[in-house]
């Protein structure tokens, strides 16, 4: 029983991870009242930056890095349009995944089908040796366990401290927050910054540690399902933490089928995700009380200052 | 009060030669201005004279083009709010800078400067609060606050930054007059205490009442500085006008007619937290008659005017019958063909489409009867249809063609109301008719309203402001918490006893036993 | 440098910044030649005229033309009234596999009813999955950006099944294909020595037909004013619910369309990515064309040319084709960055104010 459940842990909290990077940090960003809906193209990005700075030097970290910094770049030009320019926040954040996206195919074209030869993480392998957790532990990536902090330390930023009360102040009112005295645009393209560098380790975390090679669709929809996840998890980090989860499992449904003896067309099996992301969205948005309490009101909306 | 005259070094607050210009309009033009400490200063005009502007000039959130400030003698540059209130000013806006979701413990730290210990904080909320007698619970969620509480939150968070100038935006439109009472209490005592007031108002008994001192401005420019005590509500009515307040036409008692609209008992939830539910609402108006429905904003006036106009559809038919005809289940095209007509609170955002011209902003209810053909729209009709609605109704415009935002208030306003009123409605339906509108502009809506009744229409005026309704209705009701009164005729109206059903939610009736 | 609003939006600038966009991204895709070693101006010329070399060049710029403006018509229908379909990928794969089961199971029997049968039930097979996110977005208020978003994946995933599974091609030799359309499934040709057919006609039709409806009927007008403002719209009793069905099956049918447009004519057969992505680039066609019928028939053209380009760039230029739709993105990043003008001018201010002495 064990040896069966064990490996399923594992590799849900493996599938989960890139969602709860992307997630949580669309989830900042749109506690400030900005939508991104150009996550998936942020993703993309930086899953080809990692992937082509981990074939040529093989530095896990400087991937890493070098992916939050692509996916950051994008980030700005989306904040300098949709903030400074109060451009329309939908239209520039499908401009930007349809440029991410493309942007992607294009540098990566020589890299297609190339893959990484990973080494095992001497931190993980380190850690296989604590009690009792290691063999969960030991088994995952260090990125994995930075995915945990950083659940802990968004809940805590905006719960706890003040300038997470100030964000989410951003978020609910600008005009109310400027004419106290924040700094709403500052504050917009810091939580915007840090959604774009957010969505890079993701797509970074996909292209060198969850498959290790780079095509054409590898991102396959996953920031969107990003900022549906936002949504199911009324923008709460706890919720969208494990929601993250929920839909990582799904992404692996074939695993589960196949552990239960279940055959179902495979098609069918990774179009499970989507369909459950249709479903939960669907659930939480048609509660119009629990979304107008818990969606930041300006959600969306430009702001314009002394207006 | 008396005050010494001071020389210029002991003003508290003074500007000289304050300007703005907006693209197209010249918002202040060479301003001067003194306070002196402890002074409550009233800046007087119209909507539109350019008061607003000058405050969020004073507070950092605008910057003048022209013009010098000095606080305490040295002249100063203020940039931005936080820079004013590092000096010593606080303003409680007209439209308060709150946020809903947050406790007023959260709002108000928010609000002052540097790391803020709720459980302190909490106490120096109710320290302040018993002070100066503003009730406040630091716990409760601003949501669950009516207007007038979340003032109170406004006012605190001002006091607790220890001002040495508290600006004041239009505060008393949205108090009863027994709360308007208990403010002026309040600002004297803080007044008394060394701490200048700015009150921005266009009531000029409030200002006799309250105030020291009143700088006056007309078109951006100050006309005139007086002591309020020492002139009559004529005199300053004229510095603020430039004219003497016209009359409105003799209005001849006419006989009412039959019941053109009746309401009753009408039910509706809401699914907004932030919204009130209505209940048992019942009212009736005969042809030839205007009724006045007064209240406090928030209690219910949004969701009766959406669910009278067909906005919120009702479940029972004959909740609402027009011309004896049920209409509960019609949507407002259902409506406007009974022969109902409405006018909305908000002129940008729900009475036109700004971005759109005039003659397009007639398709938005005057769109049966001629202006759309086989399903195509008439562009000449809708184009003669604005350009009557502009001469019968002075609006100044560049023309039909001119984008619906480009207009001031009040003439957009003017537009909106004539655009219904040209459908020659059987029952109109106002909201808000004069809010921030000059004072040219409201008396063509009045006029135009006591036109209509004259006509045989039934009107129903739902208002804030007392005074519009004595002018214009004929019967009055108060909406409170949602409920509406019986209404009584406007000659047997008391104003304090309306007033005290103004108060009828909860939480002012129990602050109102509680002094 | 501070960014003001303008009183009214600048009429130069509406003309102006579709050219300032054009000549930004022509920049870029100078240096993008050049990084490649190759003359850059050269290079863009190349680029953009070796498609239109001859006459059967130009065929195929309208054949590629073609479903972008269909499909860019029914989206601005929908962008208007502030309906975000995203999910035009998706409806018309939906269109494809109606269409295509249609054309694999009459189209060997021949007959004249076989293309409108294909064309209807494409356009029946776009609406009902634009009818999804529709019904979730009225009932239960789910964004039907997301939703229709997640379908795009959902009927790939169900072509794919189809493909390799049921329709497979018996002499395909286990390639991801159907078996190639009967005659009688397959558009006519118009004109000799090209690829051109019908759907040329429809997109033709769409586009007076969408004018119409935009710009003089009452309905259109409906949608427009709940796209500017959902106050003023409901004031007005404009129903949203209306202008949400309206604008997800208008799309959806003409995405459908436009799918079997694709699987009758050129293609003559189906794969399982029928569509190199028409459905996304249709969104860029549509606010390049700035939600107006004529705007999207220039810009279905342009962004036509980009595809054809990016095609031959493998062989003339050795570029990979993904270059079309980088160019394409650039392009509308730098029409929604040029619009901004439209609606704000820069103001350069040299304050010369003293700080505050507190």
């Amino acid at each position: 029983m064990m040896s069966q459940i064990l490996p399923i842990l594992i590799a849900t909290l493996i599938a989960g991870t890139p969602l709860v990077y992307a997630a949580l940090g669309e989830l900042v960003t749109e506690r400030s009242g900005v939508l991104n809906m150009g996550v998936e193209g942020m993703m993309v990005v930086g899953a080809v930056i990692a992937f082509i700075t981990m074939q040529t030097t093989g530095e896990l970290w400087l991937a890493v890095m070098t992916a939050m910094l692509a996916a950051m770049l994008l980030a700005l030009m989306f904040s300098v349009l949709v903030v400074s320019f109060r451009a329309h926040q939908v239209a520039v954040g499908l401009a930007m995944t349809i440029f991410g996206t493309s942007f992607g195919s294009f540098i990566g074209k020589s890299y297609v089908g190339m893959a990484i030869v990973m080494e095992p993480s001497t931190l993980s392998a380190l850690a296989s040796k604590i009690p009792l957790l290691g063999i969960v532990l030991g088994q995952l990536h260090p990125l994995v366990w930075l995915s945990w902090a950083l659940f802990a330390g968004v809940w805590f930023f905006l719960y706890r401290t003040r300038y997470g009360l100030i964000v989410r102040a951003v978020g609910e009112a600008p005009s109310s927050a400027h004419a106290i005295g924040y700094p709403v645009v500052l504050i917009r393209y810091l939580c915007t910054l840090f959604g774009g560098a957010m969505a890079g380790v993701a797509g970074a975390y996909i292209s060198i540690v969850y498959t290790s090679l780079w095509t054409e669709g590898l991102i396959a929809g996953r920031g969107w399902i990003a900022v549906a996840l936002v949504v199911f998890a009324t923008w709460r980090p706890g919720r969208c933490f494990l929601g993250a989860y929920l839909f990582g499992g799904a992404t692996i449904a074939q695993l589960f089928a196949q552990s239960a003896g279940i055959g179902l067309p495979s098609e069918l099996m990774s179009a499970l995700p989507y369909l459950v992301t249709i479903l939960v969205l669907v659930l939480i948005s048609r509660n119009a009380t629990l979304m107008r309490l818990n969606v930041p009101a300006s959600l969306g909306q430009p702001f314009v200052a002394g207006g | 009060m008396p005050h010494t005259a001071s020389s210029s070094s002991e003003y508290r607050l003074e500007l000289r030669g304050i300007g703005k210009t907006y693209p197209g309009v010249i918002a202040n033009d060479g301003i001067d201005l003194r306070v002196n400490p402890g002074e409550i200063h009233a800046i007087v005009g119209e909507n539109g004279a350019g008061k607003s502007t000058l405050m969020k000039i004073i507070y950092g959130m605008v910057h003048a083009d022209s013009g010098d400030m000095l606080w305490d003698g040295r002249e100063v540059s203020i940039t931005s709010p936080a820079d004013a209130q590092r000096l010593g000013i606080g303003m409680v806006f007209q439209h308060f800078a709150l946020f809903d979701t947050l406790t007023v413990a959260e709002n108000i730290a928010l609000a002052l400067p540097g790391k803020q210990n709720i459980e302190i904080l909490s106490g120096r909320i109710a320290d302040v609060a018993t002070h100066y007698g503003l009730p406040v619970e630091p716990g409760r969620h601003i949501y669950t606050m009516s207007v007038g509480e979340r003032q109170r939150v406004e006012i605190i968070s001002a006091l607790l930054q220890n001002p040495r100038l508290l600006i004041l935006d239009e505060p008393t439109s949205v108090l009863t007059p027994q709360a308007v009472e208990k403010l002026f209490i309040t600002l004297r005592q803080i007044a008394e205490e060394g701490c200048s007031i700015l009150y921005i108002s266009h009531k000029l008994n409030e200002i006799r009442d309250l105030c020291h001192k009143a700088t006056i401005l007309r078109g951006g420019r100050v006309t005139g500085v007086c002591d309020p005590s020492l002139e009559s509500p004529a005199s300053m009515a004229r510095l603020m006008i430039g004219t003497d307040l016209a009359d409105y036409r003799q209005r001849t008692r006419s006989v009412a007619g039959a019941v053109r609209l009746a309401v009753n008992g009408l039910d509706l939830p809401t699914a907004d937290p932030f919204g009130t539910i209505l209940s048992s609402i019942t009212l009736s108006v005969r042809g030839g008659e205007i009724l006045g429905i007064a209240g406090v904003s928030g209690n219910g006036q949004q969701e009766l005017l959406a669910a009278l106009s067909g906005e919120t559809r009702l479940a029972r038919r004959d909740a609402i019958i027009i011309d004896g005809a049920p209409a509960g289940h019609l949507d407002p095209a259902g409506r406007r063909k009974l022969g109902l007509c409405s006018v909305p609170e908000d002129r940008l955002r729900q009475g036109s489409v700004p971005s759109l011209p005039l003659s397009e902003n007639v398709l938005l209810t005057a769109n049966s009867g001629g202006a759309v053909e086989a399903g195509l729209i008439r562009f000449d009709r809708i184009l003669d249809f604005a350009e009557r609605c502009i001469r019968a109704f002075d609006v100044r415009c560049p023309g039909p063609a001119a984008p619906a935002g480009s207009l001031s208030g009040g003439n957009l306003q003017k537009f909106i109301i004539g655009r219904e009123i040209l459908q020659e409605p059987g029952v109109l339906i106002v909201s808000q008719p004069t809010w921030g509108v000059d004072v040219g502009a409201a008396l063509v809506i009045r006029q135009a309203l006591l036109d209509l009744r004259e006509r045989g229409a039934a009107i129903v005026v739902i208002s804030e402001e007392l005074d519009e309704l004595f002018d214009i209705a004929d019967h009055i009701a108060v909406i409170a918490g949602g409920r509406l009164t019986e209404a009584t005729a406007i000659a047997d109206a008391n104003r304090n006893d309306i007033g005290l059903a103004m108060s009828g939610s909860r939480m002012e009736k129990e602050m109102a036993d509680a002094l | 440098m501070r960014f003001e609003r303008r009183p009214k939006p600048s009429t130069l600038m509406i003309f102006l910044s579709p050219v300032i966009s054009l000549v930004l991204t022509a920049s870029v895709a100078m240096v993008i030649f050049a990084s490649a070693g190759l003359e850059p101006l050269g290079a863009l010329v190349t680029f953009l005229t070796a498609p239109l070399a001859d006459l059967y060049g130009v065929g195929e710029l309208l054949i590629k033309a073609a479903p972008l403006v269909l499909i860019g018509i029914g989206l601005a229908i929908g962008f208007r009234a502030g309906i975000w379909n995203v999910g035009a990928e998706g409806q018309l794969t939906a269109g494809v596999i109606f269409g295509g089961y249609v054309a694999l199971h009459f189209g060997p029997d021949g007959g004249l009813s076989v293309l409108p049968a294909m064309v209807i039930s494409g356009a029946i097979g776009g609406m009902i999955w634009a009818a999804i996110p529709a019904f979730l977005r009225v009932r239960f208020n789910a964004s039907e950006i997301l939703t229709s978003l997640m379908l795009n994946y959902v009927a790939g995933l169900w072509l794919t099944w189809l493909i390799f599974g049921p329709w497979r091609d018996p002499a395909g030799f286990n390639f991801p294909q159907s078996e190639p359309l009967a005659p009688a499934a397959l558009f006519p040709i118009l004109v000799e020595g090209t690829r051109m057919n019908a759907s040329i006609i429809f997109a033709l039709i769409a586009v007076v037909m969408g004018w119409i409806f935009m710009k003089r009927s009452f309905i259109g007008f409906q949608l427009k004013v709940t796209g500017l403002s959902a106050g003023a719209a409901r004031y007005a009793g404009f129903s949203v619910t209306r202008a949400v069905w309206i604008g997800m099956l208008v799309s959806g049918a003409v995405a459908g369309m436009a799918g079997v447009g694709e699987i009758a004519g050129p293609l003559a057969q189906i794969f399982p990515n029928a569509s190199p992505g028409y459905g996304y680039a249709a969104i860029i066609v549509a606010y390049l064309g700035r939600l107006n019928p004529l705007g999207i028939l220039l810009s279905g053209l342009l962004m036509a040319l980009l595809y054809l380009a990016g095609d031959l760039a493998q062989m003339s230029l050795g570029m990979p084709s993904s270059i079309t739709g980088l160019l394409q993105s650039t392009l509308l990043f730098f029409l929604l960055t040029a619009d901004v003008l439209v609606h704000h001018r820069i103001r350069f201010k040299t304050s010369g104010r003293k700080g505050v002495t507190a």
